[in-house]
């Protein structure tokens, strides 16, 4: 008998399933996670929608190649651990990618049901599997090949660097993770807020990996602590791989920007969610009091919107995005973008901060903002913001967030000095083997392509793991 | 989760407030050269201070750092004894002091910065210069670190606010009276509170005498990731984690680099009353 036992007409009648949320007000006020997730009901009636393409344009669309079809048949047919190990064939990671990864852009933007009747929601089942599974206790760790007697070193502990430990770890190569941070995760655990991806699911997935044998040093700084040369020639790693991702605040440049008041996305996400300040008093790190303010990010991104949403969490009176383009140009998922809203938070489109004003305590009390208008694409394909002329004005504001981007942290590169790097520091690979111009060693994620997606750089993390698993069995380079 | 805790191996009061610990991190030891410091996290809901390293042995795997009893975490370090773990120590994180053979030096330490100056005035003694320190502190056992110092500088110099040990004044007392008395000087190298690096920076100014201060910004990784510690450098913003800490002294935003330094003062103060109360309340329950 089929898995589902519905006709194609009777699968596009059913709309596709609201994933149950927090209500917005009482949200806006907690850190607790803000999608609720599918029970079974739902996620049956969500996976009774797919249609089951005999070309699954989903799982082209996904970078790491999910099975997706397969794990919806295997959702309807009950068995949801099988689902959950059926992901797992291609995404350790599964409760985190569920929760984070932009599947309107991937997955679900291929879905074929997606411009008529709204595309199946992959990411909400698959979120469902991996929590049934976590919850279940029963997680299907797969099994480890017979010991290789090989190193491997792998530099941060992000999305790149953890899947990469987790294939590695399976071919029987013995797996080193260093972290420069106190905590496993990098920008899972620094850098995504608890109220879209707690940490407890982090902290489960690394202790899978633990389980499965990939050791994990913290505190170590690789470039600082250790050199890449010191691995390979006096610790004896045959390999070892750079996810260092890109971890360098970009500011504005603007004058006023060393205020007080004014950070970086990086440092306010980092003091919320690494040193958890906002259970301040009782965790010791401080972080600037909201509570009544005006604070404003500056950036369209997600990492704008994780920002500016913890804002208002610690109780800002008014949460601004201020962003130089027009909506349509946001890089922010859809879905952050509508909690955002929902939440209360106020978008000051086609607006850019010309400068940061401060009082005589040098402290931020308003910011100029000039506006904007569109002109013609750029290089990037998005039409290039042009200031209006005389536009200016002052908005009141106590803390101003700078969510711009990052770039490149070089401390790996600086000490390696046979490593080769392209503009901005980034590290130059082969793009099929992600082999870097010294031998042994591989890099994979942000640090290769600038800032991605946590899928991208799994995805990224999956080839390097192949690839050095083929090096360290035919030792050709 | 972590594997990297720190043993602590010695402890003991240099001046009251002032602590000595000799801890476990043999990483770290190995690498570490003047000037670099360290991030530790003393406990689970602690917070992520930057301190300099004072010394290290390589040999043994232990790093030495000196720490002044300020705010909560200090204090709650300072509690610490031998036999103690530090949860998380990451380091030697900045760029090392710029050592060269450059003449005659004059290293100024004001309080605990003296801990600071440490290393690096030893190590320009041992680049062959003629090494003058000056050590600073209010009061007479506030001074630290003379015997250690006496031991390889050519010339020691001590000041106090109160006259109660040394020369009764400042710092830069002895500082000015060098120039007037127009013996040479190549390098100046200056740690200790902003107002006493700002006014040892404005007494050599005029003679252009090359100035180097290592400044202590708000940090919270300490590798350049969140840019909490961005002073203005010569016009430039610069992180002061993984640019400096050593800066131009005669480029240094001190203005801007104080009134960042006070963003946290309350908090700080709200931490710190609350530890007190409960460190009292412990120590009357023992």
């Amino acid at each position: 008998m089929p898995a589902n036992p519905l006709s194609p007409k009777e699968r596009t009648a059913i709309p596709r399933q609201h994933m149950p949320e927090q209500p917005p007000a009482e949200r806006a006020r907690n850190f607790n996670e803000v999608n609720l997730g599918f029970d079974f009901e739902l996620a049956k009636q969500e996976a009774l929608r797919c249609l089951a393409c005999a070309h699954p344009k989903c799982v082209d669309g996904c970078p790491v190649g999910v099975k997706v079809k397969d794990f919806i048949e295997l959702i309807l047919k009950g068995d949801y651990l099988a689902a959950a190990a059926k992901i797992r064939e291609d995404d350790v990671l599964p409760a985190i990618t569920g929760r984070v990864c932009p599947q309107e852009d991937q997955c679900e933007g291929a879905c074929i049901m997606s411009k008529k009747f709204g595309p199946v929601g992959i990411g909400y089942l698959e979120r469902f599997v991996a929590d049934y599974e976590r919850q279940s206790g029963k997680i299907g760790l797969p099994p480890i090949a017979p010991p290789s007697g090989k190193k491997v070193a792998i530099v941060g502990s992000g999305p790149a660097g953890l899947s990469a430990a987790g294939d590695l770890i399976q071919k029987g190569h013995a797996v080193t993770v260093f972290e420069a941070l106190h905590e496993i995760g990098g920008v899972l655990v620094y850098g995504i807020p608890e109220f879209r991806l707690p940490k407890e699911i982090v902290r489960q997935e690394v202790e899978n990996m633990r389980k499965m044998g990939v050791r994990f040093e913290t505190n170590v700084v690789v470039g600082k602590t250790v050199t890449v040369d010191e691995l390979l020639n006096e610790e004896g790693y045959s390999a070892v791989l750079i996810a260092t991702g890109a971890g360098l605040p970009q500011f504005l440049g603007v004058p006023g920007e060393d205020l007080c008041g004014v950070y970086s996305a990086n440092e306010f996400l980092t003091r919320v969610n690494l040193m958890k300040a906002y259970k301040f008093p009782e965790y010791d790190e401080p972080i600037y009091d909201c509570r009544g303010k005006n604070v404003a990010v500056i950036g369209g991104g997600n990492t704008a919107m994780d920002a500016i949403r913890s804002a208002l969490r610690l109780g800002a009176k008014n949460a601004y995005v201020i962003y130089r383009r027009s909506e349509t140009e946001m890089p922010a998922r859809v879905e952050e973008i509508k909690h955002a809203k929902e939440e209360g938070v106020q978008f000051l489109l086609l607006n850019n901060p010309v400068a940061f004003l401060g009082d005589e305590r040098g402290w931020l009390r308003a910011a100029r903002v000039i506006k904007m208008e569109l002109g013609p694409a750029d290089e990037s394909g998005r039409r290039r913001p042009v200031p209006i002329k005389g536009s200016e004005y002052e908005i009141p504001l106590d803390v101003a967030i700078i969510a711009v981007g990052t770039s490149s942290n070089p401390l790996v590169q600086s000490t390696t000095p046979d490593l080769k790097t392209r503009k901005g520091g980034y590290i130059e690979t082969n793009p099929d083997t992600l082999k870097t111009s010294k031998q042994g060693v591989f890099a994979a994620g942000d640090i290769v392509t600038g800032a991605a997606t946590v899928i991208l750089a799994m995805g990224a993390g999956r080839k390097a793991a192949k690839a050095i698993d083929d090096y360290l069995k035919t030792g050709r380079w | 989760m972590h594997m990297t805790n720190s043993k602590i191996l010695e402890a003991r009061f240099l001046a009251p407030d002032v602590k000595l610990f000799r801890i476990e991190a043999p990483r770290i030891a190995r690498k570490q050269q003047p000037g670099q410091f360290v991030i530790l996290r003393v406990h689970e809901r602690g917070e992520r201070i930057p301190l300099t390293i004072a010394g290290s042995d390589p040999k043994d795997g232990s790093i030495t750092i000196i720490v002044q009893g300020v705010g909560k975490t200090t204090r709650h370090l300072n509690t610490l004894n031998a036999g103690d773990v530090i949860l998380d120590v990451v380091g030697p994180l900045g760029k090392p002091s710029h050592i060269e053979k450059f003449g005659t030096c004059v290293v100024i330490g004001g309080g605990v910065g003296t801990a600071i100056a440490y290393p690096t005035a030893k190590a320009l003694k041992e680049a062959g210069n003629h090494v003058i320190v000056i050590i600073g502190g209010r009061t007479r056992s506030l001074v630290i670190l003379e015997k250690e110092i006496r031991a390889f500088a050519d010339e020691v110099i001590i000041t106090t606010d109160d006259g109660s040990y040394g020369q009764k004044g400042l710092v830069i007392d002895p500082l000015k009276q060098m120039i007037a008395d127009a013996r040479k000087i190549d390098m100046v190298l200056a740690i200790g509170p902003i107002p006493m690096m700002r006014a040892v920076a404005e007494v050599t100014r005029p003679y252009g005498i090359k100035t180097v201060v290592s400044l202590n910004p708000i940090m919270v990784d300490g590798t350049g990731m969140c840019g909490g510690c961005r002073v203005h450098v010569g016009g430039k913003s610069q992180f002061a984690c993984v640019d400096g800490p050593e800066f131009d002294a005669h480029q240094v935003d001190f203005n801007g680099l104080s009134k960042r330094n006070a963003l946290y003062r309350e908090a700080e103060l709200r931490a710190l009353t609350e530890f007190e109360k409960h460190h009292c309340k412990l120590a009357e329950a023992k």
